[in-house]
């Protein structure tokens, strides 16, 4: 009678252990007090780790964000470094909360995958890096070379069809990591390097002679880079989205790390007092403290100083803001009104 | 117990009974073996549900939309993830059954060379065995494929010889022979002097059971093998034109490439496989009593017949079920492949295909039932191959 017990119990007990666990990340993360962010396993500009050891870069900028708004200190991320294969089992795994991991935004992985995209924090697009021995000066005269990739990117599709809408010829060669092609490219194992035009500069730095080297003028593809979620946990999806729009509306709004103190004090322009959370608060539905916003400007800063920190201005890499400019300034960054 | 009172008061029960009880808690167990693994699948599946995560294998028959750096079958960007699948079970297949033929040839030598009279081949024999068994697979493929092959010059600066072969950093690349009129009665020559060498060598056995007298028939197998195909050509023409790799643009193109990649990963696979054959070698020979090795001199035997008749033959009992496992352990090792970018079934497969597509599951677990099913086939050659091998006493 007892084993009839037992198995009668484990079965009862069966129906109940898939674990239910849509809409907890976010009540899980606050609980843990830390978030698990996922990120590149090196790319300069994006997330590396600098010298003293911390991680350094917009998507690692994007990860303190998130902890700033959700725990009040942009301190509380655990980063887990990814290559471009892991990432995304990472995510539906649950092993890390948001992926924030220069990923491009598509409908297969929006749709097919287990996974929503909470928006863009690079606009990006696909471009080449040759030698300058070489002499050439356009994609179309690379017919019959050898073209290094990053494995399992959509980069990989877009030089397919871009070589084959063109009648052109290639061989590619594949590695799983980006440090790995670049230095192949180095090498001369290959003639050219693809990927986003972002990690061809920050790629080139890291040569001995980033000089030898040019980025040609096409780009080729479309890569809106963007954080992750897994999909079906709104309550989560909008903490990461809004961190995003908050970040832009406070460079729309001139909001930076340095006077966000004082715009909290004097300002009297109702769209900046909605964002600071000091008339409205928005936070309170998203289970999140009336200052969430201020806290990430005041530890991260807003998008415009996360930009020029770590690929603008202010870093080696010296990226013009382009698309990723502001709506009103030509660019496509663009918060929707906090109101 | 006071006298009076058995063991056997009372009928027996049938839950008292050892062979039902035995088989009442087999069953048992295979049941919540059975509970188990369904508890995993259901739970697995409403998992994935939950996160609208697609599954099943209708993904294998996408266009698969990106290209691969070597596929033993014609591939176009636009064919289906099923045939990526098949490319990269080719690729692995290659890659093994080089590794194979290269390991058992060396490692035989190595083996035999151990125990050679003459100090030198016996101390080159155990410095390769200790080198190449003690360092890790992976980095000896780093070693050839960063170190060695990643030196060679760019294709403009190519090392050439002949004017036919050329051996740069993208590859070696060798002329490819294309059939030409001579072709089929070359085919045909070689297939008549295969035959007959078949005859000749079940004609000599019986003639040399029968009366004892040995006959030369490696010597006369090989005259013919080169012999008839060489008349075939004279009289016919050349079996092949070739058509020579040329320097065009960015790359060589003709000819046939053999890729860094590809030669890495084989000479690593290869070298480090046969430092352990080689002491499965040692072994077996060590294995044979010296007492036959006595009588073989006895009998005037020469030290190769010795070697070939007496001493490998039953060498090979002992020989064979590690070489099983060295054989096993080299397909599975070729996965490491996947970081020097080879595209094997892992890298290109369970990597590339995995994260154009997030099929995790699936396929993953189509990659291990892949290995599965080539180390159990090879197993079973072996053991087959073993059974035929084994001492039949008499």
């Amino acid at each position: 009678m007892k084993k009839k017990t037992l198995v009668a119990t484990l079965v009862a007990a069966c129906s109940l252990c898939a674990p239910a666990w849509a809409g907890q990340t976010l009540d899980t993360v606050l609980k843990r007090g830390v978030l698990h962010c996922g990120v590149s396993d090196g790319l300069p500009g994006f997330s590396y780790t600098d010298a003293t050891g911390n991680y350094a870069g917009i998507d690692a900028d994007f990860c303190r964000a998130v902890a700033a708004a959700l725990f009040g200190d942009a301190k509380k991320v655990k980063f887990t470094p990814l290559t471009a294969k892991e990432r995304f089992t990472a995510l539906q795994s649950g092993e890390i909360d948001v992926l924030s991991r220069n990923s491009t935004w598509t409908i297969s992985r929006d749709v097919g995958m287990g996974m929503s995209f909470t928006g863009v924090t690079y606009y990006d697009g696909q471009g080449f890096l040759v030698n300058k021995k070489l002499g050439v000066k356009s994609v179309r005269e690379l017919n019959g070379a050898t073209v290094c990739i990053q494995a399992g990117t959509t980069t990989e599709m877009n030089l397919s069809d871009y070589f084959r809408t063109n009648g052109m010829n290639y061989t590619p060669v594949t590695y799983e990591k980006s440090d790995e092609s670049a230095k192949a490219l180095e090498s001369g194992r290959c003639d050219v390097l693809t990927s986003d035009q972002s990690q061809l500069y920050a790629q080139r730095i890291k040569f001995a002679n980033p000089d030898d080297y040019v980025v040609l003028p096409e780009v080729i593809s479309k890569e809106p880079l963007g954080p992750v979620v897994r999909q079906g946990d709104s309550e989560w999806f909008n903490v990461v989205r809004w961190t995003l729009f908050a970040l832009v509306a406070a460079e729309e709004y001139g909001i930076t790390s340095s006077n966000v103190d004082q715009m909290a004090k004097t300002s009297t322009n109702p769209e900046v007092r909605r964002l600071l959370g000091l008339d409205t608060d928005f936070g309170k539905d998203m289970k999140l403290k009336k200052d969430w916003a201020y806290q990430i400007v005041k530890q991260v800063g807003n998008y415009g100083e996360v930009f020029e920190r770590n690929v603008g201005k202010g870093s080696p890499l010296k990226i013009e803001r382009g698309l990723n400019a502001q709506w009103n300034k030509g660019g496509l960054q663009y918060a929707p009104p906090f109101r | 117990m006071t006298p009076g009172e058995t063991l056997r008061g009372g009928p027996r029960r049938w839950f008292y009974d050892p062979k039902i009880r035995a088989l009442a808690a087999q069953i048992l167990t295979v049941l919540a073996i059975a509970l188990f693994a369904g508890w995993i699948v259901h739970n697995t599946v409403h998992n994935l549900t939950m996160r609208g995560i697609t599954s099943g294998f209708g993904f294998l028959g996408n266009s698969a939309g990106f290209g691969i750096l070597q596929t033993l079958i014609d591939y176009r960007e636009t064919d289906s993830f099923a045939r990526v699948f098949v490319i990269g079970l080719l690729n692995t297949l290659l890659v093994a059954a080089l590794g194979i033929v290269f390991a058992t040839v060396l490692g035989f030598l190595v083996g035999i060379g151990r125990l050679a009279e003459n100090a030198l081949i016996r101390g080159l024999s155990a410095l390769y065995v200790e080198t190449f068994r003690n360092i890790p697979p992976l980095l000896q493929i780093f070693f050839w494929y960063f170190a060695v092959l990643r030196a060679m010059p760019s294709p403009r600066q190519s090392h050439e010889l002949l004017g036919a072969f050329f051996l740069n950093i993208r590859g070696l690349y060798v002329p490819r022979p294309i059939p030409a009129e001579g072709f089929v009665p070359a085919l045909l020559a070689l297939g008549i002097a295969l035959a007959a060498a078949l005859t000749l060598r079940h004609w000599a056995r019986r003639r040399q059971e029968r009366t004892g007298e040995p006959f030369p028939t490696g010597r006369v197998a090989l005259l013919l093998l080169i012999a008839l195909p060489l008349a075939a050509r004279l009289i016919f023409g050349a079996p092949f034109t070739w058509e020579l790799p040329q320097l065009q643009g960015f790359n060589f193109r003709g000819g046939w490439v053999l890729l860094p990649e590809l030669v890495a990963l084989t000479l690593a696979l290869s070298l480090y496989t046969a430092a352990f054959i080689a002491e499965t070698v040692r072994a077996g020979i060590q294995s044979v009593p010296h007492g036959q090795i006595e009588a073989a001199i006895a009998l005037r035997l020469t030290p190769r017949q010795r070697l070939r008749l007496i001493v490998l033959p039953q060498a090979m009992r002992v020989i064979i079920p590690p070489l099983t496992s060295q054989y096993l352990n080299l397909t599975k090792n070729s996965s490491l492949g996947a970081a020097i970018g080879y595209p094997d079934l892992v890298g290109l497969f369970a990597g590339t295909v995995l994260n154009q597509t997030g099929q995790a599951i699936e396929t993953i677990a189509m990659t291990m039932a892949v290995y599965l099913l080539i180390s159990l086939t090879i197993s079973l050659m072996m053991n087959w191959y073993n059974r035929r091998m084994a001492l039949v006493e008499r």
